[in-house]
């Protein structure tokens, strides 16, 4: 009876801010103004939209390849680095995350910006003749995703690499196996859980990403969260917005339920919370 | 590979620094400036009074129902549990966007939007789920013998919570304080839609600055939420040694 009493206020909060807010908006997507699917429609026919899912998927999966390849290696270092080390290299990571993601994204914004620092530096060695353009391309977007996302890579790999026994490996090579075929046949399996539930992770938090493709990409790089915020604020198309939402919404849960099969939630969140 | 995830975020405080006009690489002289302009100038002060108030204000809110929500989770025993837990935890789970147009659709209705309440009841659904993570974390790890062992010396339920169940989860809920009020001093996403022109948070200002702009102002700005992060940060990891058992490892 306690329990229910001390989870009342924090249930009601979400139930009237969040739950019910969100279900008034699924209503809409089909609603507005009187039943249809006309916004889901309209959404998966036009070349304009096609297109624009097509750029969110590529760049989510662009940016989760990246940020394994990035990743992997830095975490395995981590998980087995002396304790001393391990905590300054943590402290890399970590901390970035810490720092707000417009801020993160400005800095690549001064570092790549027409006038901005490698630009500068560039045409200051002689490398180049005039400035090259990063901001408002695709390659600006990676950029500033890839380096915003990696410690959410990082951390679900190192949680499940620091329980990796090391003698396993030692094992595998004194029975023989290469550094190769040792990686591949006992290191990678052990690891999976960790890049599944990495990758997975990064995938969809890719996938609704707003402020930095609105930052550095350009108008022909729109991602899928962009769309949704046009519409709303300049389009005034509720409707069509709440459509596009729902697909989003609806991408996003079903991969967190196939992450939370394969490998459990915890595991997800598991190196993050801390 | 570390280098790449600190260097290029730590660019902007030369630059923040700078006596030019515009953004410029190196700065051709030292000034303060930008931070004069972001301290006395009027939309800036605005947005950092309102940032603060919001901030403040949601992370009281999150963390009192936050604490108490984790009491339920851990200390409750009834069907559907783990089902409400992750119902607790899953507005980390959709994306802000989402968050951010279903609360404005709400708001617009009843005119919420441009109001300091409207926010912190928007950014306390941000903060909430991160508060049940850390204090319910705190609170599986706990040792019910020692309220017991007070419980047994005569002392009753709201001594016993006073005294020695309160004191030992301190470092878990100042730190989950200190988490909600930086997820609400950062959050742009959800402020784009519902700062109106009346509630406009710093990160909103900065936006729309940079927008029009790249002024070394928003550098200053960007400093300035980069060390209010670190001190945060730092406080948390004190905290954390402080706490429970002392390891984190």
């Amino acid at each position: 009876m306690q329990s229910v009493l001390v989870l009342a206020p924090a249930l009601v909060l979400l139930t009237l801010l969040y739950l019910l807010p969100l279900a008034q908006m699924l209503l809409r997507s089909i609603l507005d103004p009187e039943f249809t699917l006309e916004h889901y429609q309209h959404f998966f026919t036009e070349a304009v939209y096609l297109r624009v899912l097509g750029v969110t998927f590529r760049m989510a999966l662009a940016v989760t390849v990246l940020t394994l390849l990035l990743g992997f290696p830095v975490a395995y270092v981590l998980s087995t680095a002396r304790p001393r080390w391990r905590n300054i290299m943590l402290l890399a990571v970590i901390l970035p995350f810490w720092i707000s993601i417009l801020v993160r994204t400005y800095a690549w914004m001064v570092l790549l910006g027409r006038s901005g620092v490698v630009n500068e530096t560039l045409l200051r060695l002689g490398l180049v003749t005039e400035p090259i353009k990063v901001i408002n391309t695709q390659a600006g977007v990676l950029i500033g995703m890839t380096h915003i996302l990696l410690p959410y890579m990082i951390l679900p790999l190192y949680s499940v690499m620091r329980g990796i026994d090391p003698r396993l490996m030692q094992a595998a090579s004194s029975l023989g196996a290469g550094t190769w075929s040792a990686l591949r046949h006992v290191y990678l399996p052990l690891a999976m859980p960790g890049i599944v539930a990495g990758s997975i992770l990064v995938f969809i938090i890719s996938l609704g990403f707003y402020i930095t493709p609105a930052l550095l990409g350009g108008p022909r790089d729109q991602m899928v969260a962009m769309v949704i915020a046009g519409q709303v604020q300049t389009l005034l198309n509720w409707g069509f917005a709440a459509a596009i939402s729902a697909v989003l919404l609806g991408t996003t849960l079903v991969l967190f339920a196939v992450c939370n099969r394969l490998v459990g939630l915890d595991q997800m969140f598991g190196g993050i919370s801390r | 590979m570390l280098f790449f995830l600190v260097a290029p975020i730590s660019i902007i405080v030369p630059v923040s620094f700078s006596s030019s006009q515009f953004l410029q690489f190196p700065p051709p002289g030292f000034s303060l400036q930008w931070y004069r302009e972001i301290f006395t100038g009027p939309n800036w002060t605005d947005s950092i009074i309102t940032s603060v108030q919001v901030g403040v204000l949601t992370s009281l809110l999150a963390t009192t129902l936050g604490v108490l929500a984790s009491f339920g989770i851990v200390r409750g025993d009834f069907r559907g549990k783990q089902a409400l837990y992750t119902f607790l935890l899953s507005p980390m789970i959709v994306p802000t966007i989402i968050l951010a147009i279903s609360i404005y659709f709400l708001y617009a209705r009843m005119r919420l939007v441009g109001s300091l309440l409207g926010l912190t009841l928007a950014h306390t659904v941000l903060a909430l789920p991160l508060v049940v993570v850390i204090v319910s974390a705190a609170l599986r790890g706990f040792d019910v013998t020692l309220e017991r062992a007070a419980r047994s010396l005569g002392a009753n339920e709201w001594t016993t919570f006073f005294h020695v169940t309160f004191p030992l989860l301190r470092p878990a809920i100042v730190s989950a304080a200190f988490f909600a009020f930086l997820t609400s001093f950062d959050e742009l996403i959800i402020a784009l839609f519902i700062s109106g022109t009346s509630a406009v948070t710093l990160p909103k200002r900065m936006w729309d600055g940079i927008r029009l702009e790249i002024s070394p102002a928003i550098s200053a700005v960007s400093v300035l939420l980069i060390a209010i992060a670190v001190v945060a940060f730092v406080a948390i990891g004190i905290l954390q040694r402080k706490g429970a058992g002392g390891s984190d490892d």
